[in-house]
């Protein structure tokens, strides 16, 4: 599961590491934007120990959201062209065998290239996930 | 064989009998089956395109109001329409842009007029005795308008350009966002769809042939603006009702940092009357060959990368210079497929007959390049040769002293040979100074220097210091050497000048 944790301040606490020691699990990190007073993470995280981890960023004073959809797609505004599929990093889209454009939205990591990138307006992130 | 006539064809298609075939399944049936074989079978074969389409726009009138008004200027939605034209007539172009957000401009109007949206209207004038009125503001649907006639001075290009970018920094362009380093293709054009690729020679289209445009039945005016068959680069003018268009054929869109565009869906039937022309609809994407050019050098010439096959670039990836590229389109392939469909719909429920072009279409020609009289400047007519330089291991007190003497601002910082490694500013002096510190320059310079070259156009220059917002460039030659300095005093000197 994508999860985005945010940390108030990125300078000098190892948030991150002291959470992948206290719980052991083997965190991917996907994207960090991290400045002097703030940052924000997105992370792979095996589905079975998501809460865990969760908790344990919780307890260092971190927000934290599961992203159950990182990409959503207007489907009426998508026209199926391709401007998001050659720019998108972790290859989030293809074309299915009719040439229309499927998405995988397990493997996005809200770079955020793709919203731009698409000319009719059709795609956005979700920051604030429920 | 005895070549078909158009009227044969058209009552095979009015009786039910017509073999209409797609340009994709010509493609097959040809080489399977020989150009012979299929200029005896195949009546009408339909192309598809959907993609990106600038040169559009709409022709609209808008009955008069009471009193009335010769609208001199007026606005749709916040989008300018042309009113040069007479007193409630208005052109409205597909990029032009909305007054109020950068997002939404021509095409999306167009869009929502098709979709029947309401639609605001704002018009000035400066009054005569005839049209005494001076504002006017309104909203009104598609309903409420006498004629919409949608009228593109140039679509349906015959193949495209794609795009790469060998700079270091993403652009952003019509053809979409372009990744530094070659780090994608785009292209567009729908390949073997692609209605001229179909018909280069022109054969059956041209003036008054009846097509798809947007949903609806329209026409073919005659060839577009820029029409360039010499090189593969034929365009076709067109024309066709709003009213009986579908926002599935006709789409607004905006290119992040570039602008405003249409999304345009055409599709052209061609009957076969013969070998040749079966021949030709049997083109298959292996065969339709365009560049990919560097984008990043904003030129008209941008230097050519590779040449490469639709085939290639529909494969998803493709090699420049042993990395392997993603290439993805900017039109849709899935749409121009519809529209080939839907149009070989029509034409075998016989709604929709071929005929003869009243005019015919240059299949051969070019474009002209602009013509200009006044020689654009480059970078060595105004840059400044006396270069003042510095070595790496100068300290910043002296640094200060030369740029109180030297009175400028910038000095570029070299190795032993004169090549550039820095610069360090006036303003990253007094930093340091005021920062304490005493040392070397290397903690101070900028290693990330943006440069410039004496061949390079001023107009370029101008926009590399805007971009990075900086006052300065190091002019550069082949291998890195500074052999002089633009500022932006010498520019203004420039303006001066003329």
């Amino acid at each position: 599961m994508k999860m985005i944790v945010r940390i108030s301040s990125a300078a000098h606490d190892p948030v991150l590491a002291k959470v992948i020691l206290s719980t052991g699990v083997a965190i991917n990190v996907d994207r960090a934007d991290l400045d002097a007073t703030s940052g924000e993470i997105v992370l792979e995280v095996p589905a079975d120990s998501c809460a865990r981890v969760a908790n344990a960023f919780e307890r260092e004073g971190a927000s934290v959201a599961v992203l159950e959809h990182p990409i959503i797609r207007d489907n009426d505004e998508c026209v199926h062209c391709g401007a998001c599929i050659g720019i998108c990093p972790v290859n989030v889209f293809t074309y299915e065998p009719d040439w229309s454009v499927a998405m995988d939205e397990s493997k996005c990591i809200q770079c955020g290239t793709c919203i731009t990138a698409c000319p009719h307006d059709a795609l956005t992130i979700e920051i604030e996930p429920e | 064989m005895a070549p078909k006539t158009i009227s044969e064809i058209n009552e095979r298609i009015s009786d039910g009998s017509a073999c209409v075939l797609t340009a994709e399944e010509m493609t097959e049936y040809v080489r399977e089956n020989g150009a012979g074989k299929a200029a005896h079978e195949v009546d009408v074969v339909t192309t598809g395109t959907f993609g990106a389409m600038c040169s559009s726009g709409a022709f609209l009138n808008f009955g008069h109001s009471d009193p009335p008004i010769r609208m001199q200027r007026v606005y749709l939605n916040n989008v300018e329409a042309y009113s040069g034209i007479a007193a409630v007539d208005a052109y409205l172009g597909a990029t032009q842009p909305s007054t109020s957000d950068e997002s939404y401009g021509g095409g999306h109007v167009i869009e929502d007029l098709i979709a029947g949206k309401s639609i605001d209207v704002h018009a000035e004038s400066s009054g005569t005795d005839c049209y005494p009125r001076k504002m006017l503001d309104t909203t009104i649907t598609i309903d409420d308008l006498n004629q919409t006639m949608m009228v593109n001075p140039r679509n349906a290009y015959q193949r495209y350009a794609a795009a790469a970018n060998s700079t270091k920094r993403t652009i952003y362009t019509y053809l979409g966002t372009i990744l530094p380093r070659f780090g994608n293709v785009a292209y567009s054009g729908a390949g073997v769809l692609s209605p001229i690729s179909n018909d280069p020679e022109f054969r059956t289209i041209g003036t008054g042939t009846p097509i798809f445009l947007g949903g609806a039945k329209g026409y073919v005016i005659g060839s577009g603006t820029q029409h360039d068959p010499d090189n593969r680069f034929g365009t076709l003018m067109t024309c066709g009702d709003l009213k009986d268009m579908d926002t599935k054929y006709i789409r607004g869109a905006a290119f992040h940092k570039y602008g405003i565009s249409m999304y345009v869906g055409i599709g052209v039937p061609i009957p076969i009357l013969n070998e040749d022309i079966a021949a030709a609809a049997g083109v298959s994407d292996a065969e339709l060959v365009t560049s990919i050019y560097d984008y990043g050098i904003p030129r008209r010439d941008r230097p050519v990368i590779r040449d490469v096959t639709y085939e290639e670039l529909k494969s998803g990836t493709i090699d420049i210079d042993g990395k392997e590229v993603r290439t993805a389109p900017l039109s849709s392939f899935h749409t121009a497929r519809m529209i080939a469909d839907e149009l070989k719909n029509w034409i075998t429920a016989g709604k929709f007959l071929m005929s003869s072009p009243s005019g015919q279409i240059q299949a051969h020609g070019t474009a002209k390049p602009m013509r200009e009289i006044h020689e654009q400047p480059l970078v060595r007519d105004v840059m400044s040769g006396r270069i003042n330089t510095i070595g790496i291991d100068i300290d910043i007190k002296h640094i200060a002293e030369l740029i109180t003497e030297g009175n400028f601002n910038h000095l570029p910082v070299v190795s032993d040979d004169g090549t550039l490694i820095g610069i360090v500013t006036s303003w990253d002096i007094s930093k340091a100074v005021a920062h304490g510190e005493t040392g070397g320059v290397k903690s101070s310079m900028t290693t990330n220097v943006i440069t410039s070259t004496p061949d390079e156009l001023v107009e370029i220059a101008v926009r590399k210091m805007e971009r990075h917002k900086i006052s300065a460039l190091p002019v550069i030659d082949d291998n890195q050497k500074v052999i002089g300095m633009v500022t932006s005093g010498d520019l203004s000197k420039l303006l001066v000048r003329r």
